[in-house]
């Protein structure tokens, strides 16, 4: 009893601190069912969630998450997007902060103990992003000596520390791997294949992605435990599968980043 | 409790990283607070405005600012601020300990300052009427009890800069083996760990205290200690 208050308590700071951190308008709260949705995506991701200059919003995710709200019955207009780092994804989805989200969220079982998923509607792999001209990496296994750029605490952070030997550098964004990419400091830059394809978007001829992912992970929508619409979500994943939505959404947001789509995913009805 | 048995060595070894950055960061920035204090009070006008200027520039700079340009600025741009073959791991804790030591010193300067300000105009006087030069006057009469006032502010400043050792997480400080400091860790458990939140966040809040508290105490015994009787 004691420790659930202090858990509702120390809940209450967290939430405070993930509010401030985020800054964005947000003025509708949750009202599922209601006549607005709001949807979790990442906004600093190239290709997948991207906050525009303008305002607008852009991406695989943003253009999956639209398809996936009009299927629910939800115009274009009554969408609000709420940056959703990686960190918040689930208490946001538990205090009702967003309805869905949407952001290279990865389904694991420790996950699944906290939120409910629709989905994979990607399977996304861990891959390597390099420099255009550098010819000395193959894949995983030339990785040894070399730096390599990763997000602090990102499993894809953890998985090269453990396995092949590379000298870690992790920074707390992708756009600072970047940076040291393109300045020679570090030798590669690794994370999901499909995040990787966004900056080789982003970036035109500079990078290149190795080819070689040497892990898997399932995009799903996460829900809050025991969405109603799971069913539903479901259902408009293959349907997007079918009817050339998917496909559309990714060649509009990553069609020149020299990376390829592979084939859609099973949806998994657990 | 299996995140102990899992993680404990890893929170261990996070923290350990955590206390070395906070000791060797300590120790700089009050060996420069000192330096800078000194300038600002001193009685030459170039090493006044050299003291102000540099005060003025960290102490109202963010310390992620501070953080990420030693690392882009400094090192990857002018290459100084660490040794150039040493391993990457060892260069982001020295350029980490060279951006909190300076933003640091920055407060220490003004707390010691203060410091100076409470002890009676007729002591430097005097000092100065039996022919103490100025450094002398500074060494043996003025910082002194200067010092020996201002140790629970100094405390507090300490504090913060145990807990600002999180930001060097912006430049990725990790151990030869990998292990982030204590706010990676954290992230790193907050990653694999989704259903158990809270208590990541109580752990590491205790270990925070841990490293925290004993320095209040400690400043707080000392200040009654040494406290000068007027």
């Amino acid at each position: 009893m004691k420790f659930k208050k202090i858990a509702a308590v120390v809940g209450a700071f967290a939430l405070a601190g993930s509010l401030a951190a985020c800054g964005g308008s947000d003025d509708s709260g949750s009202d599922a069912g209601g006549d607005k949705i709001t949807i979790g995506i990442k906004f600093d991701q190239p290709g997948l969630g991207f906050k525009k200059a303008d305002g607008t919003y852009a991406g695989f995710d943003v253009d999956m998450a639209t398809y996936i709200a009009e299927g629910l019955g939800y115009e274009e207009d009554q969408i609000t997007w709420k940056e959703a780092v990686s960190a918040n994804r689930e208490t946001f989805l538990k205090d009702g902060t967003v309805d869905m989200i949407l952001a290279t969220y990865s389904i694991t079982d420790e996950r699944k103990a906290e939120v409910d998923f629709a989905g994979p509607y990607y399977v996304a792999g861990q891959d390597l992003l390099i420099r255009a001209d550098d010819s000395s990496i193959k894949g995983p296994e030339d990785m040894k000596g070399k730096k390599i750029c990763s997000v602090t605490g990102s499993t894809s952070a953890q998985k090269v520390k453990d396995e092949y030997g590379a000298v870690p550098q992790e920074f707390d964004s992708y756009s600072k791997c970047i940076t040291a990419l393109q300045g020679g400091q570090i030798d590669a830059l690794t994370t999901d294949d499909i995040i990787l394809a966004g900056y080789a978007e982003e970036f035109p001829g500079e990078f290149k992605i190795v080819g070689q992912p040497f892990s898997e992970e399932n995009y799903g929508v996460g829900l809050p435990k025991g969405s109603e619409d799971r069913d539903k979500i479901n259902d408009l994943i293959e349907q997007s599968f079918e009817d050339g939505a998917w496909e559309k959404a990714f060649n509009d947001n990553l069609g020149n980043s020299g990376y390829e789509l592979p084939e859609p995913p099973k949806v998994d009805r657990y | 409790m299996d995140l102990f048995s899992e993680y404990g060595s890893a929170i261990l070894e996070a923290f350990g990283l955590t206390l070395r950055l906070a000791v060797f960061s300590g120790i700089f920035s009050l060996i420069l607070g000192v330096v800078l204090a000194v300038f600002r009070v001193s009685p030459v006008p170039v090493l006044r405005w050299i003291g102000a200027a540099v005060v003025y520039t960290f102490r109202n700079t963010p310390l992620t600012l501070v953080m990420f340009f030693a690392l882009f600025g400094l090192f990857y741009q002018l290459k100084i601020g660490a040794s150039q073959t040493a391993p990457l791991n060892e260069q982001n804790f020295q350029l980490a300990v060279i951006a909190l030591s300076v933003y640091t010193s920055t407060f220490v300067c003004e707390v010691l300052r203060s410091g100076i300000n409470t002890v009676p105009l007729g002591q430097a006087e005097a000092a100065r009427a039996i022919g103490l030069t100025f450094s002398q006057n500074l060494r043996l009469v003025v910082l002194p009890q200067a010092l020996r006032s201002v140790l629970n502010p100094l405390a507090s400043v300490m504090i913060a800069m145990i807990k600002n050792t999180t930001v060097a997480v912006t430049i990725g400080v990790v151990t030869a083996k990998g292990v982030n400091e204590a706010s990676g860790q954290m992230r790193t458990m907050m990653e694999n760990e989704a259903d158990q939140i809270v208590l990541i966040f109580i752990i590491f809040a205790i270990g925070f205290m841990i490293l925290t508290l004993p320095v209040g105490f400690l400043a707080g015994w000392a200040s009654k200690k040494f406290a000068v009787i007027r």
